[in-house]
């Protein structure tokens, strides 16, 4: 991944909040897929469905290497390559000598987030090789020089508009805003680079173990044709993406296509398993599969962190999240963003580098009532923001905010102690007065208070505090005399 | 009524900020002869520190709130998210406990929102309440998603003689407030706000109401500052009667 030394996530979050555009796409996204989303859940006739596949799931968690090396034998048997990448280096490293073995000049990728994880491009363009995506949202990123904002939909924030004026500026066509006269002409320029490409790179979107093959999406056929046009397939997997048997395959590709795109399949369903055969004579001469861990070792032997690697990678959660939907994905400073990202890239990379996507969500919970697998991202947000607040060996953080910490220590103090907690209530009481106004509001604070009354006024801390009026009707005793009320009630 | 006595669970917002939303609970218990008790002990239940990492000081205001509220035949509170709090991550504050982690399970199988309680405990759907003008209902997040608590307040809303609800879109959509997210992320929570008010000014309703005073004071901070009218007022103050908001 990127260094990004200094977190401009609150920066580009206003960005992202200034840009009408963006507004407009946002709202569009998440109107569509995400309510379409929930609305396949509420209507899903198996109601177990999302459940089973989330224990399936964790269950392969616990034998994963078990599982791993089935896979890996089942590749094998049929001529496939596999190679375990305990790092991104390691993965990189092994792709560029498959390149460098078949001279390559020209690799198609298919969409994959895992090459952004491990950042592959510029190893490869740094030898000489010609990097194309072939996902056409990607493609028009690449085109641009530009980031993904989304997991899925990864130039959501462009408009058909600026896509236009991109095509004019680099594929030298007449100007159009015309979505299919684009797609068409993004569809000449591609098939010409897939047909003179001498490596396909994709991602995997599931691996299943009994059968031994790996699976990709799309709806665009270009991984299709990526995947069997060149001579050499290498495929990127995370090690989590494993399915033990094609029933569970099943499942859990039902539920990623309902999630991502709102469709019961998608219109390409690729199964590869190996080079080209005597039964099969589309595919390439060698397939290699390789297999990354880049940190996913360390969040499986943690038992808090453990059911993030459930994710397939839907991006429904993106097309829920109402932080998301404000501020887009480019302000996450990272290849996965979203309440996803807000979750794995700090765990991929670093948690307190990471700390503004730990504490820059809410806690709504709407992206585990939308993620097929029901993972429970705010809870893992609050289990990051515990790392961040008293620091973490396991995970090498140290201790994001001291000042922050001090004031819980004083909350702390004051929370357990309720003479002192009155105390404080009446300080404040005294030392707010000048600064309500005559509306009955507070409109400007300094220090942390600053943050609410940047675009907030604030209700002052009332004449009377519930207690104080609870004590002055019935005294001290902890229990109101229950004659008192009665005698009340009927007076 | 039910003869169990309700210990009052006053969230620190309301008692310090909004105490009329804690009186109206009362009178309302009065009207339906609900005994009551207040602990006048009670501080914060300890949500702040846990939604922001820190657990450890968390659970000092968990454990004490556990002592205190023991004894008590049933809790109810006039806030979501402070019954999610004690409900789900009491016991995950405990975890490492066994007997504390049984103590808090037993807390919080005894602590209900106030709108479920009435309805689902009491079983009752009509509070006997007046109320003149039209109200949009917001479905804060903790009681919405993580308690499932949609329908109570709107039966009770519904009952409610003269009062008008028209429902809001994306009325289960976060408000932006998010604790200490509000105040370190400023933009992102306003811009949050701006959407949600939006939506309630589509409505034309005179009044905006909810379950959980956090979301209506980031909601009532934010119209202040925009200078617009509505009224923003806890669903305890309609269901006490009041004809005007106090907030």
């Amino acid at each position: 991944m990127n260094s990004h030394p200094h977190s401009t996530y609150r920066e580009d979050a206003q960005k992202g909040i200034d840009s009408p555009r963006l507004q407009k796409s946002l709202h569009n996204l998440q109107n569509r897929f995400g309510k379409g989303a929930m609305d396949i859940w509420a209507h899903l006739e198996d109601r177990e469905m999302r459940r089973r596949v989330k224990k399936a799931r964790m269950k392969n968690f616990d034998h994963l290497d078990i599982l791993l090396a089935e896979l890996a034998s089942n590749v094998r048997a049929r001529g496939g390559k596999v190679y375990f990448a305990k790092t991104a280096r390691d993965a990189i490293d092994y792709t560029l000598e498959v390149a460098k073995k078949n001279q390559v000049k020209r690799v198609v990728k298919g969409k994959s987030m895992l090459s952004m994880e491990i950042d592959i491009d510029p190893a490869l363009e740094g030898e000489g090789i010609e990097v194309v995506e072939t996902d056409l949202g990607e493609y028009i990123i690449q085109l641009g020089g530009d980031k993904p904002s989304h997991i899925i939909a990864p130039c959501i924030h462009l408009d058909r508009n600026q896509i236009g004026e991109l095509f004019t500026e680099k594929l030298g066509i007449d100007f159009t805003n015309d979505p299919p006269t684009l797609t068409m002409a993004a569809r000449k320029a591609l098939r010409e680079k897939m047909l003179g490409a001498d490596m396909g790179l994709t991602g995997c979107n599931l691996a299943c173990a009994e059968t031994g093959q790996i699976s990709l999406v799309s709806n665009e056929g270009n991984i299709r044709m990526a995947t069997t046009i060149p001579p050499v397939h290498v495929a990127l997997m995370g090690m989590e993406r494993i399915v033990a048997t094609l029933e569970e395959h099943r499942e859990t590709l039902q539920l990623l296509t309902r999630a991502a795109a709102l469709q019961k399949l998608s219109t390409y369903v690729s199964f590869l398993g190996g080079p080209t055969g005597q039964t099969d004579s589309d595919g390439p001469k060698e397939f290699h599969l390789v297999i990354i861990d880049n940190g996913r070792s360390k969040i499986l032997a943690d038992p808090e962190f453990r059911e993030v690697l459930a994710c397939i990678r839907c991006g429904a959660c993106l097309n829920i999240c109402p932080v998301y939907g404000q501020i887009g994905g480019h302000a996450y400073n990272s290849p996965y963003c979203g309440p996803i990202g807000a979750v794995i890239s700090p765990l991929l990379d670093g948690i307190n580098k990471h700390a503004d996507l730990c504490k820059g969500e809410t806690l709504c919970g709407a992206c585990k009532e939308i993620c097929p697998v029901q993972i429970d991202l705010p809870r893992m947000l609050a289990a990051l923001r515990h790392k961040l607040a008293y620091g973490s060996d396991r995970w090498n953080t140290s201790q994001h905010n001291p000042a922050e910490a001090y004031g819980f220590t004083l909350w702390r103090l004051l929370v357990t102690r309720s003479a002192f907690y009155r105390a404080f209530i009446k300080i404040g009481r005294f030392f707010q007065r000048p600064f309500v106004r005559k509306n009955k509001m507070i409109s400007k604070m300094a220090g942390i208070g600053s943050g609410w009354t940047k675009g907030r006024d604030l209700p002052p801390i009332a004449k009377k505090t519930f207690t104080e009026l609870w004590e002055e009707k019935y005294g001290k005793e902890k229990p109101a005399p229950p004659t008192a009320r009665e005698e009340e009630n009927n007076g | 009524m039910s003869g169990k006595t309700v210990s009052l669970f006053i969230q620190c917002l309301i008692d310090t900020m909004f105490p009329e939303t804690g009186l109206a609970m009362i009178e309302v218990f009065d009207r339906l002869g609900i005994p009551y008790e207040y602990p006048t002990g009670q501080t914060c239940c300890g949500q702040p520190a846990f939604n922001s990492g820190y657990q450890r000081d968390a659970a000092a205001a968990a454990r004490r709130f556990i002592e205190l509220f023991e004894s008590a035949e049933v809790i109810v509170c006039p806030s979501g998210s402070c019954v999610y709090m004690v409900r789900h991550h009491y016991p995950e504050l405990f975890a490492d406990d066994p007997d504390m982690h049984s103590r808090a399970l037993a807390i919080g199988a005894k602590t209900f929102e106030f709108t479920q309680y009435l309805v689902d405990e009491l079983e009752v759907v009509d509070v006997g309440a007046e109320f003149s003008g039209s109200v949009t209902y917001h479905d804060s997040c903790h009681l919405n998603l993580g308690l499932k608590i949609a329908d109570q307040p709107r039966t009770l809303l519904k009952n409610v003689r003269g009062l008008e609800l028209i429902e809001m879109q994306d009325s289960n959509v976060c408000c932006g407030f998010g604790g200490t997210f509000s105040v370190n992320y400023p933009e992102i929570s306003v811009a949050m706000a701006d959407e949600k008010i939006d939506n309630i000014l589509a409505t034309g309703a005179g009044a905006v109401t909810g379950c959980d005073i956090s979301c209506l004071m980031n909601i009532l901070g934010r119209l202040s500052r925009r200078g617009e009218e509505v009224q923003v007022l806890h669903i305890a103050q309609i269901l006490a009667g009041e004809k005007g908001g106090k907030s």
